[in-house]
């Protein structure tokens, strides 16, 4: 034993996250980790937030990371703790977001006896993590620690639980330092060159190239975000980003063709279909993002750059693969594309951008907002009149969202320039996220402007962390397009289910001013189109936590749209243009 | 590159070299279940003389991209060390052991021992009325002689699953 084992498990625990660089917790506190909070309340170089409810600690933890690039931690206590914190998980964990999740857990010798508020959380766990452990000796504590910070940051992020029987806590513990390696889990990220130089010849052979990247750029940090820029302008080549990649490439860059899948534009989905050679970088062929697998992008031959080497051939076959770090991969494309021989041939790639330009005339975001003062507020305009006037801000903008609707126009709408600065809930599409999500962002950005683009259904799902947003006086903003539906699941019922809205009305509303006003926050109300733009400016100039409650046109839909089992070129564009695309078929409505 | 729309399906040999650890058994069966692979058999027990490692042997079926997939996601989890496709690595043995009871009497009894001795099975309990063959070998000899058990009175059968190594010098370290 060292000379410092006089130090309890819950001391050793906390400086090992001082030596991993924690500087917040996020959590809510229980019989189980009582030591543990003792043991905060008697420092002062790790703050703890407390949360309302442990789901809204983890998206707490998620915006905390994704909008630093740092691991977000959580402390929750056994048994409900640990299950209310799952949701959270698997969502850190769909989106590849470094967290490591502290639990708390009934003594050893208890384990497996049902005791109070006792829960199996490693078995619970097991497939809602990257990683968990079952800390059993007082000696493995520390070593156990900086092991889960480092498998949650390196390779592709995530999630890893640390469950901590109390005895383990209360009991006197060694501390140890990070070990320099760890003995199995060290991922590839250094590209193979041979494939980089394969990938390069492909690329500058393109007649019609196209680059599609995702979250994995975002999560390689801003340095590969500056590369890929390099790369794409020293290529002339156009570019998509996923929902999650979004800010990774400038959205105002005339190369960027917006966002790809789904909701996606005309002309990225169109150019995903009709390139000859696709360069896909920390993206995973996603169903939102591929439609109907079998019409996917056929004419293309294929390169994908993934940190994770499952990502690769799971539903699309490539013809490069390059297991790497987004980063380092960019940074060695970058270096071939401009050492290696041999032109792009221009002729082709101008034709093909006359085509991308043709597709992209059909301006498919389009949408008409009546500007009489009385009319109904367009959610599409509530969007942009948010993102023209934040524009010219002085501060810093990131932009959470829930799930649905809202959480499409936006994407559609904000336009982001720079990574890190766009949280939302990407792969398993959790309602509630956003709110959290904005108050991890904010407590990592004190002075910047945060803002929760919400939909009325979605912001209930976590309205209780409105009183951590007041007891740490976080000035998020909640931006509520109120359409009083649970409008993606309405849509879907009126485009697949001869419109039956069966349990979609949002009814029974609470009157979200007074709410606000409840939580020590602000409340505004924006009836119609007249109202808009003083409502975000009394929003955005207030010093508090706002609720805006923006009142949207219940009918309007999110287009465009691949349905359910199509393809990228069976889009249906929206009521703005004419008929087109393709209907469900009976295959299509089988999915989700 | 394995084609989607390659659909044989091919039988898979995979060998995974693991931290002797609680829940990683856990974690690979999991890993099975939540993605929908097929498991065969599967056998595991530590290695090495400090018991710091376990090899899970698992035999697994699929579509050349499915068989990839589940390489590479094992090869993801966190205490893995190793993943070798023994079957499309090269030659390998793979072996199993098989106990074999066996209820009978008069004509059928005798015809059980002889068989049993046509494959080299050892008898390894007998009363009057039944015995306990115990069988190594590859899965399809098994098979074959629980097969013609069958009419000769099998009553039961454990088997151990399949343990597998490379032909030759290669190991999987």
């Amino acid at each position: 034993m060292s000379a410092e084992s006089h130090q309890s498990g819950a001391e050793v625990l906390l400086r090992a996250l001082k030596d991993q660089g924690v500087e917040v917790i996020f959590g809510y506190p229980g019989g189980a980790v009582l030591p543990i909070y003792d043991a905060l309340f008697n420092q002062n170089a790790i703050r703890h937030i407390l949360v309302r409810q442990e789901g809204g600690a983890v998206h707490a933890a998620e915006g905390y990371a994704r909008s630093t690039g740092k691991v977000g931690v959580v402390l929750v206590t056994s048994g409900p703790g640990a299950t209310n914190a799952v949701t959270g998980l698997v969502d850190a964990l769909m989106d590849s977001i470094p967290v490591v999740c502290l639990t708390g857990q009934v003594p050893t010798h208890l384990i497996g006896n049902d005791a109070f508020q006792e829960a199996d959380t490693t078995g619970i766990t097991r497939p809602a993590t990257k990683h968990n452990y079952l800390v059993k000796r007082s000696e493995d504590l520390a070593r156990v620690v900086h092991e889960a910070f480092y498998v949650a940051r390196s390779g592709r992020p995530g999630p890893v639980v640390i469950d901590l029987p109390k005895d383990i806590v209360i009991n006197k513990a060694p501390y140890t330092e990070a070990a320099p390696q760890h003995p199995s889990y060290r991922p590839q990220t250094e590209p193979d060159a041979a494939q980089i130089a394969r990938a390069v010849a492909l690329l500058k052979q393109a007649k019609r190239p196209m680059i599609y990247t995702g979250g994995g750029v975002i999560n390689a940090g801003p340095a590969a975000a500056e590369t890929l820029v390099k790369f794409v302008r020293a290529s002339g080549f156009p570019i998509t980003n996923t929902l999650m990649g979004l800010g990774a490439y400038p959205a105002s860059d005339p190369q960027f063709l917006g966002m790809l899948g789904m909701h996606g534009t005309y002309e990225a989905n169109l150019a995903m279909h009709g390139c000859d050679v696709l360069l896909a970088v920390g993206a995973r062929f996603d169903d939102r993002v591929t439609g109907r697998l079998n019409a996917f992008s056929q004419g293309s031959r294929k390169i994908h750059i993934d940190i994770d080497g499952s990502s690769i051939n799971k539903n699309v076959p490539v013809d490069v693969p390059v297991i790497a770090d987004a980063g380092r991969a960019l940074e060695a494309l970058y270096a071939e594309w401009m050492a290696a021989p041999g032109q792009v041939d221009t002729a082709s790639l101008t034709a093909w951008w006359r085509q991308i330009d043709a597709w992209r005339a059909k301006d498919s975001l389009k949408f008409s907002q009546e500007m009489a003062p009385g009319s109904l507020i367009k959610p599409q305009y509530a969007i942009q009149r948010l993102y023209e006037i934040t524009r010219s801000l002085k501060k810093e903008v990131f932009i959470t969202t829930e799930v649905g609707q809202h959480q499409m126009w936006a994407a559609q709408h904000f336009h982001f320039e720079k990574p890190n600065h766009w949280m939302t809930s990407g792969g398993l599409g959790t309602m509630g996220y956003g709110l959290p999500a904005a108050m991890g962002v904010q407590i990592a950005h004190p002075d910047a402007l945060v803002v929760d683009i919400a939909g009325e259904a979605s912001i209930l799902m976590n309205i209780q962390e409105m009183g951590t947003l007041a007891q740490y006086r976080l000035p998020v903003k909640v931006f509520i397009l109120n359409n009083q539906y649970m409008g993606m699941v309405r849509q879907w019922q009126e485009l697949l289910h001869g419109g039956r809205y069966s349990e979609t009305y949002s009814a029974a509303l609470p009157d979200f001013v007074k709410l606000a006003d409840a939580f020590h926050a602000k409340g505004l109300r924006a009836e119609n189109v007249g109202q808009l733009d003083s409502v975000i400016h009394a929003m955005l100039e207030s010093p508090t936590a706002v609720i805006a409650d923006i009142a949207v046109d219940p009918a309007e839909n999110c287009f465009p749209m691949i349905p359910s089992g199509a393809a990228h070129n069976e889009m249906l564009l929206g009521p703005e243009h004419a008929a087109s695309g393709a209907g469900i078929t009976d295959e299509g409505l089988v999915l989700v | 590159m394995p084609s989607s729309s390659d659909t044989t399906q091919r039988s898979a040999t995979i060998s995974v070299l693991v931290d002797n650890e609680a829940g990683v058994l856990a974690r690979v069966i999991g890993l099975f279940s939540g993605r929908g692979y097929n498991i065969d058999s599967l056998t595991v027990a530590p290695v090495d003389a400090a018991g710091l490692h376990s090899r899970i042997n698992v035999v697994t079926s699929g579509t050349a991209m499915v068989i990839e997939q589940i390489k590479a996601q094992l090869d993801r989890l966190v205490p893995v060390h190793r993943v070798a496709d023994l079957t499309q690595d090269g030659p390998h043995v793979a072996r199993e052991m098989a106990l074999v009871k066996v209820i009978g009497a008069g004509e059928k009894r005798v015809e059980a021992l002889r068989i049993a001795d046509t494959f080299r099975a050892r008898v390894v309990d007998t009363t009057t009325e039944s015995f306990v063959f115990e069988l190594t070998g590859a899965t399809d000899k098994l098979d074959a002689f629980i097969e013609l058990m069958r009419d000769l009175g099998l009553a039961e059968v454990s088997r151990t699953g399949v343990a597998a190594l490379a032909r030759g010098k290669r190991t999987i370290g």
